[in-house]
């Protein structure tokens, strides 16, 4: 097992560094750091010499790759590819482009707000969704079934942009139960997450009983479950005690793929609603072009999605016996 | 004519459809999963209505010079001509007869007022709007609805006469109807709305005085082109080396692997954005290449279906991996190649068509996803240009009147009601092709 863990962790560095290439490539080989600089400092009427003080603020003043002026070994390290890659791999994010901030502290403080609302949607969606389909299931080849699959189809169909719209019209605005938008710190900051966790709740039920419904389906056809019906259990035993329980190990595993995700927020949810986490962080990033922020958030991005897989495995090995790691 | 990228590759892609579905009606195995869909009647109904969608966006991808303004315009712009250029100066209600917001009028003896003034098209026919626009819109929709219904109910009665009573069609009597039903009803929405706008604006005008429903009507292209191309792009990457990496097996099968798992671990949010910002600049790099703004536009739509299309094939490519790894341990693979058949010749006559459902499942599911992605892409200002008719920058320019006293809704329930209506029909469309050509769900 541990060995096991040793080897993925090890087998993750070629793909950070692949991710690592493959921005470097977009940022600095398709552009020039000189268009970098230009686009911050505006197109037309900018000099040389504003261009150059720029980059040699920000350190873009090295060659790409190979430094044929410096001595020996600094002929890969006084570089940019070198100085802006290596840090990455211990979290050392530098500073932004545009207002030379610290991105690591700034990570670190904007990752709670993040999970705040995205953890809360998660487990919330998950036991909704989980809920409706097991009633779907239940009460299956009937017309409650059928108009739930309408209404998951329906809800499956709208833009998660007319949820966001629409919940802080009607909720925020007309009914003013909560405020449209905002944060605060500690448990003030209940009232305003709320909505967001609504809406968020609301948007993944489509989708999500409906697939849930697929997987429990293809479990109540099973030879086990006929065998639990034989034996006299009630139906509603029979999918607790038996379905529901099968068929959390797909539904589990999908969840421990997007749980370390979840302190990179989501992007729409946290603009709409101005919680200042990482999914607002980026998207201001990415409205400021800030190519600095931008590759720390891919780089740590790749790193959680990383790190999900990896729990997917071990837990594999947890609820199902059956599965080993080799 | 002027063929924009795009439209060549619309046209490109339509051939394409055209072939295969030819292959499909003459290849006797596909009669059994496609009678299965002309049974079903929700998955024809919303078939018709995406073909309507199809080709109102077809329309718009027939460019050329117009003859006054030397500006590029389309089919569809031309047809539509009245409402494109009947702008008024801002925001107005859909129906209205006065301008939205109050403005300092000169009355006739010179004494400023504060009032709603008249719209310069909308309404404009009519002496006194506020006794005489109720009727005169149900007249004019009657009218509308007169001239549409009857001959599309004798087109469709004489047809229906033709073919309805064939025997072994495709299709069964009963989603025929419904589908006679459904042309009927979109012949006769069409007609009214056409006689309405010429006289109203049915769905109001936007900031700059803009057609609301021309805007929704011109995003059908857009959302058709993202949610197609994008299939374009991202098919034969995801085919070529998802059978690859799971016939081959060895070193492909761990570079393909790799590959994919690289990308897929980007956000890919993240990497659409980190694309967009590069074509953003060498867009800026190279004006003098983009002569004129809709030019501009379209490269830039292209550019972020193909972007789309490279963080999407993984999926699909994983997918089919995972598929033929079980083929290549078939019996019949295995006699194949005991059999001496040529490695080429097995992947193409024995894993290729094995595989086809799955492709065509995933596309048809990834379609809805993809229009609804462009509106969300178009918020975080990483979607189409900015210039471009598109549903997520409708929503986009909407979003800030929010706060405004009354509300301006139109605008968001247009692109609500066209977005809505499309993904809706490819929705139900993608569950009835699943239901057909899946092998799980065959029973």
């Amino acid at each position: 097992m541990i060995q096991y863990i040793i080897r993925r962790v090890l087998y993750a560095f070629p793909l950070l560094l692949g991710v690592n290439i493959l921005t470097f490539v977009l940022f600095f080989v398709v552009n020039s750091p000189d268009d970098m600089a230009r686009m911050q400092l505006g197109h037309k009427h900018v000099t040389e010499q504003a261009v150059e003080n720029w980059k040699r603020q920000r350190g873009y003043h090295l060659p790409l790759l190979w430094n044929a002026e410096a001595s020996r070994a600094s002929k890969v390290t006084e570089t940019i590819f070198f100085q802006k890659s290596v840090g990455l791999f211990w979290f050392d994010f530098g500073i932004s482009d545009s207002d030379r901030r610290n991105i690591g502290a700034d990570i670190k403080q904007r990752m709670w707000p993040s999970l705040a609302v995205a953890l809360p949607t998660l487990v919330l969606g998950l036991i909704t969704n989980i809920c409706v389909a097991l009633l779907m299931v239940l009460f299956r080849r009937s017309y409650l079934e059928f108009g739930g699959i309408v209404l998951c189809v329906v809800l499956m169909s709208v833009s998660s942009l007319f949820y966001i719209i629409g919940g802080q019209f009607f909720i925020g605005k007309l009914l003013r139960l909560v405020p449209i938008s905002g944060y605060d710190e500690s448990l003030q900051a209940l009232k305003f997450i709320a909505l967001p966790i609504a809406i968020g709740v609301l948007a993944g039920i489509g989708s999500g009983a409906r697939w849930y419904r697929t997987l429990f389906l293809e479990e109540v056809e099973k030879d086990y479950v006929r065998t639990a019906r034989a034996k006299g259990l009630s139906e509603t035993q029979v999918l607790f005690r038996h379905v529901l329980k099968n068929a959390m190990i797909p539904i589990l595993t999908g969840v421990v793929v997007v749980l370390p995700l979840l302190f990179m927020g989501s992007l729409i949810m946290e603009s709409f609603f101005s919680i200042p986490g990482l999914g607002s962080y980026t998207i201001d990033a990415i409205n400021s072009q800030d190519f600095a922020i931008v590759r720390s958030m891919v780089f740590l991005g790749s790193v959680l999605y990383i790190v999900g897989l990896l729990l997917t495995d071990i837990s594999y090995t947890l609820v199902d016996p059956r599965v080993r790691l080799s | 004519m002027v063929v924009l990228w795009t439209d060549a590759l619309v046209f490109v892609l339509l051939f394409g459809m055209s072939v295969l579905s030819v292959y499909m009606l003459s290849n006797p195995r596909m009669r059994r999963p496609l009678r299965q869909i002309g049974a079903s009647k929700t998955g024809m109904v919303s078939l018709t209505v995406l073909l309507f969608f199809v080709a109102v966006g077809l329309l718009d991808s027939i460019h050329f010079h117009s003859k006054d303004s030397n500006e590029i315009v389309s089919v569809l712009d031309q047809w539509l001509s009245p409402i494109r250029l009947q702008g008024e100066k801002t925001y107005s209600a859909p129906f209205a007869a006065h301008l939205f917001g109050k403005e300092l009028m000169v009355l006739e003896d010179g004494s400023p007022v504060w009032a709603y003034p008249r719209l310069q098209y909308g309404g404009a026919h009519l002496d006194d709007p506020e006794s005489e626009l109720f009727y005169d819109v149900l007249m004019k929709a009657s009218i509308g609805f007169i001239k549409s219904a009857i001959p599309a109910a004798i087109v469709l009665v004489l047809l229906g006469k033709k073919f309805l009573h064939r025997k072994n069609a495709l299709i069964s009597q009963a989603s025929a109807k419904a589908v006679a039903w459904t042309v009927f009803w979109i012949v006769v929405l069409c007609g009214t709305l056409l006689e309405l706008s010429s006289y109203y604006h049915v769905l109001g005008t936007d900031k700059v005085g803009e057609d609301v429903l021309y805007q929704a009507t011109k995003s059908i292209r857009t959302g058709l082109v993202i949610g197609t191309l994008t299939t374009l792009i991202m098919l034969p990457l995801a085919i070529v080396f998802g059978i690859l990496a799971g016939f081959f097996r060895g070193w492909v099968d761990d570079t393909i692997q790799y590959l994919y798992t690289t990308l897929n671990s980007i956000p890919s949010v993240l990497l659409i954005a980190a694309s967009i910002l590069v074509v953003q600049i060498y867009m800026a790099k190279n004006e003098e290449q983009f002569t004129s703004l809709i030019v501009r536009a379209d490269m830039r739509l292209l550019f972020l279906c193909m972007i789309l299309g490279v963080t999407s094939w993984t999926g699909l490519c994983r997918m089919l991996r995972a598929e033929t790894l079980k083929l290549r341990e078939m019996e019949y693979v295995q006699a194949a190649s005991a059999l001496g058949v040529r490695r080429r010749i097995i992947l193409f006559r024995h894993i290729l068509p094995n595989v086809m459902h799955i492709v065509l499942i995933s596309v048809v599911l990834d379609f809805s996803s993809l229009v609804l992605a462009e509106a969300v892409l178009s918020y975080i200002n990483i979607g189409v240009d900015p210039t471009t008719h598109s549903w997520g920058n409708m929503i986009n320019g909407a979003r800030l009147e929010m706060a405004r006293e009354p509300l301006v809704w139109w605008s968001l329930t247009a692109s609500f009601l066209f977005m809505f209506t499309l993904v809706l029909a490819a929705n139900l469309f993608a569950d009835s092709v699943r239901d057909a050509f899946d092998p799980r769900r065959m029973g």
